[in-house]
């Protein structure tokens, strides 16, 4: 754990360090170089512009409104069916809104962990979930955005069924771990 | 498939604030959406030129390339499309090490340079090719060992040990991430790729 985040702390400087003085002693114009590969970056933001706008959109339109508390809602009784108990069925809400969006989902857990506390069964299960995986849609738009790919093929099926995977293992885990 | 999900998303937001009596949220968030979609892109722009920039410096010197060939014969089975000296290897490392560092903010910028030489061999360039659906794959589910921003929230609730959650977080993100390799695996092998 120490090591972890004392490698995390070192990594940036450590790249910034290593990567321009190697190239010097390559004899690469450190400079001219960098700069000319800083205007891709340039470049690559504004190409993704469109396609975070279309899927923030959506996704906002559909949170705000109060869509995904019915669609959590409606899950409920069918998560019942399959034999969760009512602690677990307020996980839902958390689980639909995490492949959609990143400051959202911290939103939902971070009101499951002051609601129910940060050691009781929910609130472990919202922070493992929470940190289980990434935010698929957005990774979706920002990746395929900067280089054009409009059709998707299987990828959001394979993003989401990940994601269920990952729903399933925390909850496995952490009744395992914590009880 | 994201067609369906993106028209209901927004149908489904705006017939229940219609139902709701209230409407005018629609309103509100679609455009604030779009704000936020030039937010997100501007704060991008910075860190993705810095490491854009750095990147280019490393593949001049040869870094990248020399990062690609040690990148080891694991990473390599997972692009089976992708040539053994492929250059985009170089940043697949990078991004799935800063991923797993938790740098989110240098992980985006090696994913998308990533993304930009998967798609100099991509044949059709407006549709993802497989390799590119792998990275996606293994990048929306991908290890982090401290759930950093998470850890800051438990601390703030007043938990008694805020780090207890990461052999979990861990237990459950290589289950997530496992699962995508394979799911990947059986829709390529279905697609006949």
């Amino acid at each position: 754990m120490m090591i972890i985040s004392e490698i995390a702390r070192w990594a940036i400087p450590f790249i910034l360090f290593t990567v321009p003085l190697y190239g010097f002693l390559r004899r690469v114009p450190v400079y001219e170089t960098f700069v000319e590969g800083a205007e891709n970056g340039f470049k690559t933001a504004v190409k993704i512009i469109p396609f975070l706008i279309g899927m923030l959109v959506s996704v906002r339109v559909f949170v705000d409104s109060g869509a995904l508390d019915i669609a959590a809602d409606f899950l409920s009784p069918v998560f019942e069916r399959m034999g969760w108990n009512s602690d677990l069925l307020s996980i839902i809400p958390l689980a639909i809104m995490r492949p959609l969006s990143g400051s959202g989902s911290l939103g939902v857990a971070t009101q499951i962990i002051d609601q129910y506390g940060p050691d009781s069964f929910l609130g472990r299960l919202a922070s493992t979930l929470q940190g289980s995986t990434d935010t698929t849609f957005f990774v979706l738009a920002v990746y395929f955005g900067s280089v054009g790919i409009k059709k998707c093929r299987y990828a959001i099926k394979v993003g989401l069924l990940a994601d269920i995977t990952g729903l399933i293992a925390s909850i496995w885990i952490v009744s395992q771990v914590f009880s | 498939m994201v067609n369906i999900i993106w028209l209901i998303m927004l149908i489904c937001g705006i017939i229940t604030a219609a139902v709701k009596g209230n409407i005018e949220q629609v309103t509100e968030s679609a455009l604030k959406a779009a704000e936020l979609g030039i937010e997100v892109a501007i704060q991008l722009m910075g860190v993705m030129s810095l490491w854009m920039g750095i990147m280019h410096i490393a593949e001049k010197a040869g870094l990248i390339q020399a990062l690609a060939k040690i990148s080891g014969p694991l990473v390599r089975k997972l692009f089976p499309s992708l040539r053994t000296d492929s250059p985009a290897f170089g940043p697949i490392i990078m991004n799935l090490c800063a991923n797993i560092l938790g740098l989110g903010n240098a992980a985006t910028p090696f994913g998308l340079k990533a993304m930009q030489e998967l798609q100099k061999e991509n044949p059709h360039p407006d549709t993802a090719s497989p390799a590119m659906i792998t990275f996606l794959a293994l990048n929306t589910s991908c290890l982090t060992l401290i759930p950093a921003s998470i850890i800051a929230v438990r601390m703030k609730a007043g938990s008694e040990n805020p780090t207890e959650i990461i052999g979990t977080t861990i237990f459950a993100t290589g289950c997530a991430m496992v699962a995508a390799v394979i799911f990947d695996y059986l829709f390529r092998k279905r697609n006949k790729l």
